[in-house]
């Protein structure tokens, strides 16, 4: 059954399965309104879609999920704690059982591969360097570039990036991986491959995956929850066969693609026929 | 209305010491943790220092060719050309030396410094930083910053060498000054408390373009136009600061 009302999760969940909440929440920007009344659950172990037009907010709602800004009002609880009522120290605690997948990959250049994907073993543990380098050639072999070791980010293509990115993520063992927009900018065999990754941790290692992107039939295939946002707020949520199967103009237009609907395709102007003809630059 | 504009002014301006100030506090908190770990500061004294070396040579010497001439020429109206070695070692070691190079420090280091720190928030590196539980205060400004630091008396001691023989190589081979008398004199004139002005000019004009360029960097606006926007005020906020700073410690020291 698909939800179009912002309160509701995508599906009826136990409490104590929800490892992120955002409740209620109104976040602005110059006094803009990017989010008002934005209810989102995110379930232990599944994969969360979160899907909308450019500019809805989804990355703004991966900041507020990560602690990097707050809302004006309203809750966001990750693990049951409010982020808001957290310090820098305790957020930091809380991240380093996130890993998060950049859209750019966000490799730091001045490191190599194997250096980028050590990064966080040799910031947070005081682990021998023979059992970092088992640890960090496990997770590039998991993503298949284990051979790409010593190259420099440069080297790698928009893919690559993405796959170190990932190993990089996953290397600490999270409880959540994040991904911004994964398959922005890629050809069909690395979106195939990093949708197989995404599956790859959420089965085999069980991590729960958040997904923020506009490419609906990729996530259709892996997501079990999926969230539409719109104006702010959640227009619809449900599984993503369900929001397929929806009627409402809004998910309809960005299930199929149309161009033209409650988005609209004109950015706001005067009259056409008027600007034309008439004396008005 | 002009009343009005410069009060803006004046609010931006008192808003960015305070943003600066603030900066710099946190800056020198991280860098103990900085220090735990030398390679990266290291590092950094090399891409500040090292890479820097040849242009701050080169200046040193075109600097000390022209102090030996206009020395030179200045001197020998008085007939007292043979202290013209005094004159190029006060001239480089109080004044010179250290705003000469703290002005290239700013236009080479100054803004490679910014616009790697400009470019890594544009890509994104330092939010991944944040999102690894990795303060990039701590990884990316506190050892850029102590880099800068440590590297701008170490510049102004090859310039101030550099200078020097560039002034004896005017004054004493091309203009004929006697040899013994310039070094002689700059050994018997020279005092200490010349060279600590320097030194201690150098090392404020080290933490202020470091200072300078890390914000900057650290600031900018992830947009190719912002982090070129944030090289121009590197520059710019440098050389100003520079300037004023040696003002007003000539003006303690005398």
């Amino acid at each position: 059954m698909i939800s179009s009302e912002a309160t509701q999760s995508a599906s009826p969940t136990a409490v104590g399965d929800v490892v992120a909440d955002v409740c209620d929440v109104r976040y602005s920007v110059n006094g803009r309104a990017i989010f008002d009344g934005l209810n989102v659950r995110v379930r232990r172990g599944r994969i969360t879609a979160i899907m909308g037009p450019s500019g809805t907010g989804k990355t703004t709602l991966l900041r507020l999920l990560t602690g990097q800004i707050r809302p004006d009002r309203g809750r966001v609880l990750l693990w049951g704690r409010d982020l808001a009522t957290l310090g820098q120290s305790e957020i930091y605690a809380l991240r380093k059982r996130m890993g998060m997948l950049f859209q750019n990959g966000a490799l730091l250049t001045d490191l190599d591969v194997f250096e980028n994907v050590a990064f966080p073993l040799r910031e947070h543990t005081d682990l021998p360097e023979p059992l970092i380098r088992k640890l960090v050639l496990t997770k590039l072999h998991a993503v298949g570039l284990r051979g790409a070791a010593s190259l420099a980010p440069s080297e790698l293509s928009g893919g690559m990036a993405r796959r170190v990115a990932l190993a990089r993520a996953i290397v600490m063992d999270p409880e959540i991986l994040i991904y911004d927009e994964p398959f922005a900018g890629l050809d069909p065999i690395s979106m195939g491959v990093i949708l197989r990754l995404i599956r790859e941790m959420n089965e085999g290692l069980g991590i729960t995956s958040i997904v923020v992107s506009h490419d609906v039939q990729e996530l259709a295939t892996i997501a079990h929850d999926s969230y539409l946002l719109s104006g702010g707020r959640v227009v619809a949520s449900g599984t993503p066969k369900e929001l397929h199967e929806s009627t409402a103009d809004i998910v309809r237009q960005f299930m199929t693609g149309s161009p033209d609907g409650p988005v609209p395709f004109h950015y706001p102007a005067p009259d056409y026929r008027e600007q034309l003809l008439g004396c008005d630059p | 209305m002009s009343m009005a504009r410069n009060e803006g002014v004046l609010v931006r301006f008192v808003r960015t010491m305070g943003a600066v100030v603030i900066f710099f506090g946190r800056v020198l908190l991280q860098c103990g943790p900085a220090l735990a770990r030398p390679r990266l500061v290291i590092h950094q004294i090399y891409n500040a220092g090292s890479r820097s070396l040849i242009i701050i040579m080169l200046s040193g010497l075109f600097v000390g060719f022209v102090l030996g001439l206009q020395g030179f020429d200045l001197l020998q109206r008085f007939g007292s050309e043979d202290t013209l070695g005094v004159a190029a070692a006060l001239g480089l070691l109080k004044e010179l030396g250290p705003v000469v190079t703290a002005l290239l420090f700013a236009g080479r280091a100054g803004t490679a410094l910014t616009s790697e720190i400009g470019l890594m928030r544009a890509t994104d590196q330092l939010t991944a930083m944040e999102m690894m539980a990795v303060d990039p205060l701590r990884h990316v400004a506190a050892p850029r910053f102590l880099g800068g630091v440590i590297a701008m008396p170490l510049l102004v001691a090859i310039f101030n060498i550099v200078g020097l023989f560039g002034a004896q190589l005017i004054g004493v081979q091309l203009m004929g000054v006697d040899a013994g008398a310039f070094w002689s004199q700059m050994q018997a004139s020279v005092e200490l408390s010349d060279v600590n002005e320097g030194i201690i000019k150098s090392v404020v004009f080290g933490f202020a373009c470091s200072l300078m360029a890390v914000y900057q960097g650290y600031h900018a606006e992830p947009t190719a136009e912002g982090v070129g926007l944030a090289t121009t005020r590197t520059v710019v906020s440098s050389s100003v600061l520079t300037l004023l700073l040696d003002y007003m410690l000539t003006a303690a020291f005398l």
